[in-house]
């Protein structure tokens, strides 16, 4: 199915010709996002360039029954942001203006278009930052953090995206518009902020976002830690979250990430013989006093069986550390034509025994699984590179993740900590929640969005979510 | 077949305890089931039930047919200290809660307001204290919980890892909701080790030069754990004060300390441990020190203004302000009419005011949260319906029109 050229038209008639796609070629490159294994041409492209321009497509949409998906950079990676070919692609980046930032009291308006990084350098001069730092945050928009919660390596000691979201105006899916909480932080009712944020896009768009700006730290300094086994890695983890020092950061890189990152222009002189490395960053406003914590975690490390400790010594020396971390990704992008980052999370005293059930789920299905995550939070990523075109390897790449997902959900944990289920994790939904709490979720996606047409096919089990009748009493 | 006969017949004879004179049947459930099953039949049978918890800081006055205690939800049924994470049912008594973390070397970084308070209430009505200002509010410490609907169905959101997004983040519904969408009967929370230092320093002064000594700290950068503006007759003292709390390693509390002396230019007594064990639990115990409690949201920069319009329209009582947060809380005594007016002034300035505790027929007309803001009081009633499709949970979180 197509979409209705009338209503291509009257889209037209809103944004400009100019910013409607739909010849073929236009909509492929809309068709994949940071998720290798889908792909889903949309019917059309829609770029609005701004809030009432969003308010007038999602109503003529709407007013046609027509599905529509939003989306920010296209870097998610559970294939949350691809639309089918009868729906409309609501493409927000040109809605990047950052409207206030306000140092006094700690917070900034943004459109949701605005790249992650951009609102952090408006901020500087303030001495202030916008907290969460996605792997991707120099092309990641906010209204796309919003979207899915995004996390970052940064988030074990400033929290996630739904930690620094104060206010929310969205347009929901029958184009009506609504302020959800306050600039202040008070939810101003039931904590519909909370509730939006991590929706995947499937309560409607968000075209105006408060956020939380926090203090820059002043002093900062990165170890990083080599192990001769995964598990000690692992055990040196829980010791420092234990320990009650809370470091900015605390990432782990496991022998295949590391041998791949040291193989790629982005070498950090990781030591390449490592079963596993640990980057740890520590920060605040006082010299002395993140030295001091610095030595305690060194000696933390030590106790730990780390093998090697190095203080990066300048900031060249740290952002060399840091780089082989951020640049993990595009690394490990090297070795196959195609990338599946896996997302999920276990509880962090059960990481030196799901490490290692990793590693075995990959010798089985002889698949080259690469860690490179967020261990103070137990946030792993598995990395598994792959030929898209052969279709025995994305099958094994498939019962892998499958695989995956049940070892650490049945560890405690979660089937995805920061990138969002999406079309990808669908189906693993019922491995967390049983039928009355997916059918409550339904549920609230239907107050929302009664016909269905927000990001329609995404998140929800629909044969796994118990129907909930709808009450008449207030 | 009367109510107590039905409640008996389903959760057993002991599951009901005495009534409190009213006549009121009370049924403490021991189990989530046995909670379900009691909301499922009172839903289809129409009855209205109240919520209970450990009836100390909201009156157990409203009207109903049947009340629901969580008191024999008392388990901590789980404690993970090298994780940092606990679960427990929503009877706990949160000073118990904080007593067992101790003893493993763990600490919830929250303080709720009042004395004697549930785990259950205190998420059900996100009553953050002093500690929100450095350590978020209470949605920012709960990773999931388990929560039974209206018409009794067992909805459990979210999990036991510190980070999660499979599916729609309902905790947050349901934290802060006072109730309207069911029962909280069980909560996970983030936890941190115990402190290594934990320092607190006062200065008393005029409420304008405290206020501006406390922005001056902020805007340095410096986020203490707490950073309490508390009125004189909360200070029990002539003058206001203002309460710092620093928390952390020992150096970096140290450190914060000559930052805050700093920035502040302000002199500052360091209280010894018990004496400011004592202050901060005299700050919480005094927010419920009248019949009436209402929560302010305002911005740092205009605490004065939302200081002055408490002033001008509730009477001179118990008051405390976290700083970095902008949340003014007012208790005393006062009346219907001031309140709904003070609310309709706050919210011409874009300041929620949220009746946090009063007597039944001020609730009742006033509502929790009152009027809600473009948009939002359509969701708000579908998502009650939603959940209590019956209307059985007495809660007001409406104003009457």
């Amino acid at each position: 199915m197509t979409i209705p050229a009338g209503v291509l038209a009257a889209l037209s008639a809103i944004v400009g010709p100019g910013w409607v796609r739909q010849s073929d070629a236009e909509l492929e490159t809309y068709a994949g996002d940071g998720l290798p294994t889908h792909r889903s041409r949309p019917g059309a492209v829609v770029i609005p360039g701004t809030r009432e321009e969003v308010i007038r497509i999602v109503r003529e949409l709407a007013s046609h029954s027509i599905p529509f998906v939003a989306r920010g950079a296209g870097t998610g990676l559970s294939g949350g942001a691809l639309a089918s070919d009868d729906a409309v692609l609501v493409v927000l980046t040109r809605l990047t203006r950052i409207l206030e930032v306000d140092p006094a009291n700690r917070l900034a308006v943004v459109e949701p278009g605005v790249v992650n990084v951009r609102l952090s350098a408006a901020a500087a001069p303030h001495g202030l930052h916008y907290a969460p730092d996605p792997s991707s945050q120099t092309v990641c928009t906010i209204g796309g953090n919003v979207a899915e919660n995004a996390g970052g390596p940064h988030c074990l000691k400033y929290g996630v995206t739904t930690n620094h979201v104060l206010e929310l105006e969205v347009v929901l899916p029958d184009g009506g518009v609504a302020t959800l909480g306050s600039r202040n932080g008070e939810p101003w009712g039931p904590d519909l902020v909370g509730l939006f944020v991590g929706s995947e896009g499937l309560f409607g768009i968000a075209t105006r976002i408060t956020v939380r700006l926090t203090p820059v730290p002043t002093a900062v300094r990165t170890l990083l830690a080599d192990f001769a086994a995964l598990r000690t890695a692992g055990e040196a983890v829980s010791a420092i979250i234990r320990s009650g020092l809370v470091p900015a950061a605390l990432e782990m890189m496991d022998r295949n990430c590391i041998g791949v990152v040291e193989a790629s222009i982005y070498a950090a002189g990781y030591p390449t013989d490592a079963a596993a490395v640990l980057l740890v960053e520590l920060d605040g406003a006082d010299e002395g006093a993140v030295a001091a914590e610095c030595a305690e975690v060194e000696l933390l490390l030590r106790e730990s069986g780390a093998r090697t400790v190095r203080v990066a010594r300048d900031e060249a020396e740290r952002t060399r550390l840091w780089q082989g971390r951020k640049k993990a990704f595009g690394a490990l992008g090297r070795l196959s034509s195609d990338l599946v980052v896996q997302d999920t999370v276990v509880p962090r005293s059960a990481l030196p025994d799901v490490l290692e059930q990793l590693e075995a789920i990959g010798n089985e299905l002889g698949i080259n699984v690469a860690n490179v995550f967020h261990a103070g939070d137990g946030n792993l990523h598995p990395n598994m590179a792959f030929d898209g075109s052969d279709e025995a390897a994305v099958e094994r790449v498939e019962r892998a993740s499958a695989a995956i997902m049940k070892v650490c959900v049945a560890a405690g944990g979660t089937i995805t900590g920061e990138h969002g289920v999406g079309s990808d994790k669908r189906r693993y939904m019922s491995l967390m929640f049983d039928a009355d709490t997916l059918g409550a979720m339904h549920a609230v996606r239907l107050v929302f969005d009664p016909a269905e047409i927000s990001n329609p096919g995404k998140v929800l089990p629909a044969h796994a979510c118990r129907e909930w009748k709808m009450g008449v009493a207030s | 077949m009367t109510i107590v006969h039905r409640i008996r017949s389903l959760v057993g004879t002991d599951a009901v305890l005495e009534t409190d004179g009213t006549g009121l049947p009370r049924v403490a459930p021991r189990s989530e089931e046995e909670a379900a099953l009691v909301l499922r039949t009172a839903s289809e049978a129409g009855w209205r039930v109240r919520v209970e918890g450990a009836r100390r800081w909201s009156p157990d006055d409203a009207p109903a047919d049947l009340a629901l205690t969580t008191q024999r939800l008392s388990e901590i049924t789980f404690l993970d200290p090298a994780d940092l994470v606990a679960t427990a049912q929503a009877g706990v008594a949160w000073d118990d809660l904080r007593g067992a973390l101790a003893d493993q070397g763990a600490w919830a970084a929250l303080d709720p307001p009042g004395t004697g308070r549930s785990v259950g209430s205190v998420v059900a009505t996100a009553t953050a204290g002093p500690l929100r200002g450095g350590f978020g509010n209470v949605r920012d410490h709960v990773l999931g919980l388990t929560l039974v609907t209206g018409d009794g169905r067992v909805v459990r959101p979210g999990g036991r890892v510190v980070k999660n997004v499979a599916g729609f983040d309902l905790a947050k519904l349901a934290t802060g909701s006072f109730g309207a969408f069911g029962v909280v009967t069980s909560v996970t929370l983030r936890l941190r080790a115990v402190p290594r230092a934990d320092m607190t320093l006062v200065a008393t002064g005029t409420r304008d030069g405290l206020l501006g000594a406390a922005r001056r700290i902020l805007g340095a950068g410096i986020t203490p754990g707490a950073l309490e503006l508390v009125a004189p007759a909360a200070a029990q003292a002539a003058d206001w004060a203002l309460a710092i709390r620093l928390i952390g390693a020992d150096a970096e509390v140290q450190a914060t300390r000559n930052a805050v002396g700093g920035a502040a230019a302000l002199g500052f007594a360091e209280l010894p441990a018990h004496e400011s064990a004592r202050l901060w639990s005299d700050i919480l115990a005094g927010a419920e020190s009248g019949p009436t409690t209402v929560r302010l949201g305002t911005l740092p920069s205009a605490l004065d203004d939302a200081l002055d319009l408490v002033a001008h329209h509730l009477p001179e009582a118990w008051l405390s302000a976290t700083v970095g947060s902008g949340t003014i809380r007012w208790s005393g005594d006062t009346t219907h009419d001031r309140v709904k007016l003070l609310r309709h002034q706050a919210a011409q300035q874009e300041i929620p005011l949220t009746l946090e505790r009063a007597p039944w027929p001020m609730r009742e007309s006033l509502g929790h949260f009152g009027a809600y803001r473009e948009g939002v009081g359509r969701l708000v009633g579908q998502l009650r319906r939603a959940f209590d499709p019956h209307g059985t949970l007495v809660v007001p979180v409406d104003a009457v029109a």
